[in-house]
């Protein structure tokens, strides 16, 4: 068996006539490389006004790619007027020269959107448009959302019960260790942190206001929030994408099913529902984080802990923490499910959305804590 | 000789023996096939025959028990990682959804391949996808449009574009026609045909739809729990007395698509 090249080349020979060119080896798509490189800067001037021949007889092979570029030279010969000749087609690279010989002439399309100082304004421009858009998209899904809540409270069987303990399971009980460890380790990095300084002022068992108070008021809540936001927010989102881009959701519009009643609901009940029990357990965790090492870098026995715990904390402070916990929960889950439901149909879509929602939670959360805490300030909590 | 474009000159895909399960269910159990170079090949079979299941276990997607898969004369389980390359790199899969990159235009989806195994320039890229676009009959305003924004019929095309970005001598097709209109349906049939003319491929079509079967298929395979049950030409698979065979060739739709005709 004879043994056949397996890249192109292209032989140019010139007289009176005009060129010749020979295509020589494989002109296929991985072969045809180096000779459609020299075919583009091949200078054809030879031929002006008479006669480009090509000799296609040494070509062992040739695909679409290579009929491509010999049509790329064709156009070239004519911008020159030269007559084109071919010789020595063999048959099978005729069939497939005739097949081509019509097909993918002519220019392409005028391709639009160039990058410039006028796209990046535009882009700009549209970004703030879109966030306008969104608060009102938002708004306009709590509106839906409370709608359902009424519907519910007048039909309550229609309440998606399993639905709901299934959610309540993922989003509350399957998220206990992470949020226990982390805020364990969040509040043992603050009191180890605030020992070191009270200790210059001769004020180590102060860490128990500290922690107790920013703890309570602050830390646990928020902690929690963040990690909600990221662990259920995200997967929310992705839900609701997937669905929508499986067109489930209008499956279920079509079968006259509200699709905020069967997929938000039990998502924000859940939520309201987990946050305030997970917050309450980022707190324990954290002031037992925060006492062990208290106990261990500034010598503050767990029996003193508590005693001063119990006289720098009120009950007020304990629940203006974990008033703001279903706020969140809600602000969460309308994120997630406002930004499932916009997902479209590629996958780039429903990876954008799903980043989109956790980011836009985590920043929202933290703006609503700052609200409170100035609310909390001015109302003297 | 390991040259991929080697094989016997009949048969560009042999298989032999072929046992293809999962966990302790075989759903293909013996199973042996011969694809001729230049022929359109349809495997029909009952729902559940393992009619796909075969087709990925051929391109490997799928591991298989035993048997051997020659493609191009290269035992693919015997291959190194270059030489599967070099076959892989002859084949184009068009899959039953269509399998396009959502998060790329068509032009992008048929220029993935090629961008990965060869370094052409860009603009010889543009032209080989449009001239790939071309010949599936797309519209070139379809270049630039992303999957989401295709008709059923369209995606088809579009993914045959991508199967054919290579310059493949072997096309894989796992019902292409299934989801099309029937003058859609017609439409493509005519086009594999037109294709396989012109670029001289070799076409192995699961399918269930009977007029791609006569109008298109050379041969068809017939696959019946896991084994083949028989392989010829149309007029012998009417001869069948297999009662899968005479209801699936001779029944009702059958006669419609024009087969109890040329049996009768």
């Amino acid at each position: 068996m004879q043994v056949e090249a397996k890249t192109g080349d292209l032989k140019i020979e010139t007289f009176d006539e005009g060129l010749v060119l020979t295509p020589l080896g494989a002109w296929t798509a991985e072969g045809v490389d180096a000779a459609a490189r020299r075919a583009e800067k091949l200078d054809l001037s030879g031929a002006k006004g008479k006669t480009l021949a090509f000799d296609l007889g040494q070509l062992d092979r040739l695909d679409t790619v290579g009929v491509l570029v010999l049509h790329r030279l064709e156009a070239r010969a004519a911008e020159i007027d030269a007559k084109v000749e071919i010789h020595n087609v063999k048959p099978p690279h005729q069939r497939l020269l005739d097949a081509l010989s019509d097909r993918g002439r002519g220019d392409p399309p005028a391709k639009a959107g160039e990058f410039g100082p006028v796209t990046l304004l535009a882009d700009v421009g549209e970004s703030v448009l879109e966030m306008g858009k969104d608060a009102a998209r938002a708004t306009s899904f709590l509106g839906a959302v409370v709608a359902a809540t009424g519907k519910l409270m007048l039909a309550p069987w229609r309440f998606r019960f399993t639905s709901t303990v299934v959610h309540l399971e993922r989003v509350g009980l399957r998220a206990v260790p992470i949020i226990a460890l982390i805020s364990f380790l969040v509040g043992a990095i603050v009191a180890q942190q605030s020992i070191f300084q009270l200790k210059n002022f001769g004020a180590t068992l102060f860490v128990v206001d500290l922690l107790g108070i920013l703890v309570l008021r602050e830390l646990g809540v928020l902690l929690t929030a963040i990690m909600v936001a990221g662990r259920s927010g995200s997967a929310f989102t992705a839900e609701i994408g997937s669905m929508k881009m499986r067109e489930e959701i209008d499956a279920l519009k079509t079968m006259g099913l509200d699709p905020i009643e069967i997929l938000a609901m039990p998502r924000l009940v859940a939520l309201v529902i987990a946050m305030p029990l997970l917050a309450f357990l980022a707190s324990m965790s954290a002031l037992l984080g925060g006492g062990l090492v208290a106990w261990i870098y500034g010598d503050v026995t767990p029996v003193t802990f508590l005693q001063r715990l119990k006289d720098a904390l009120s009950l007020q402070t304990f629940f203006v923490g974990l008033v703001k916990a279903p706020f969140m929960a809600i602000v969460i889950g309308l994120i997630a499910c406002t930004e499932g439901m916009k997902v479209e149909g590629s996958a780039e879509s429903l990876g954008a959305r799903t980043t989109s929602s956790v980011v836009k939670s985590i920043f929202i959360v933290i703006v609503l804590d700052g609200v409170f805490a100035m609310f909390f300030a001015a109302m003297g909590i | 000789m390991a040259e991929a474009n080697g094989g016997t000159p009949d048969n560009i895909i042999s298989v032999r023996d072929l046992v293809v399960g999962f966990g302790d269910r075989n759903v293909i159990d013996g199973f042996d096939l011969d694809v001729r170079r230049g022929e359109i090949l349809g495997v029909v079979g009952p729902s559940g025959a393992g009619k796909s299941v075969t087709l990925r276990a051929v391109i490997g997607l799928l591991p298989k028990k035993a048997g051997i898969v020659e493609v191009l004369g290269v035992d693919l389980d015997q291959a190194t990682a270059k030489e599967r390359l070099a076959v892989e790199r002859r084949w184009g899969v068009l899959f039953q959804q269509g399998a396009l990159f959502s998060s790329q235009t068509v032009l992008q989806n048929i220029q993935m391949p090629l961008r990965e195994h060869t370094s052409l320039s860009p603009k010889l890229l543009d032209e080989i996808a449009r001239l790939k676009i071309d010949l599936v009959g797309l519209k070139p305003e379809a270049a630039d449009r992303f999957p989401s924004e295709l008709s059923g019929g369209m995606i088809k095309r579009a993914a045959l574009a991508r199967a054919l970005a290579l310059d493949p001598d072997i096309v894989f097709l796992d019902e292409p026609t299934a989801g099309l209109d029937p003058i859609g349906a017609a439409d493509f049939d005519k086009l594999i045909m037109t294709l396989r003319d012109a670029l001289g491929l070799t076409v192995y079509m699961v399918t269930h739809d009977l007029d791609s079967l006569t109008t298109a298929c050379d041969r068809i395979a017939a696959l019946k729990g896991g084994k083949t049950l028989a392989v010829g030409p149309m007029s012998e698979m009417v001869k069948n007395d297999d009662p899968w065979m005479q209801q699936y060739f001779r029944g009702e739709r059958a006669r419609a698509a024009g087969i109890g005709a040329t049996a009768a």
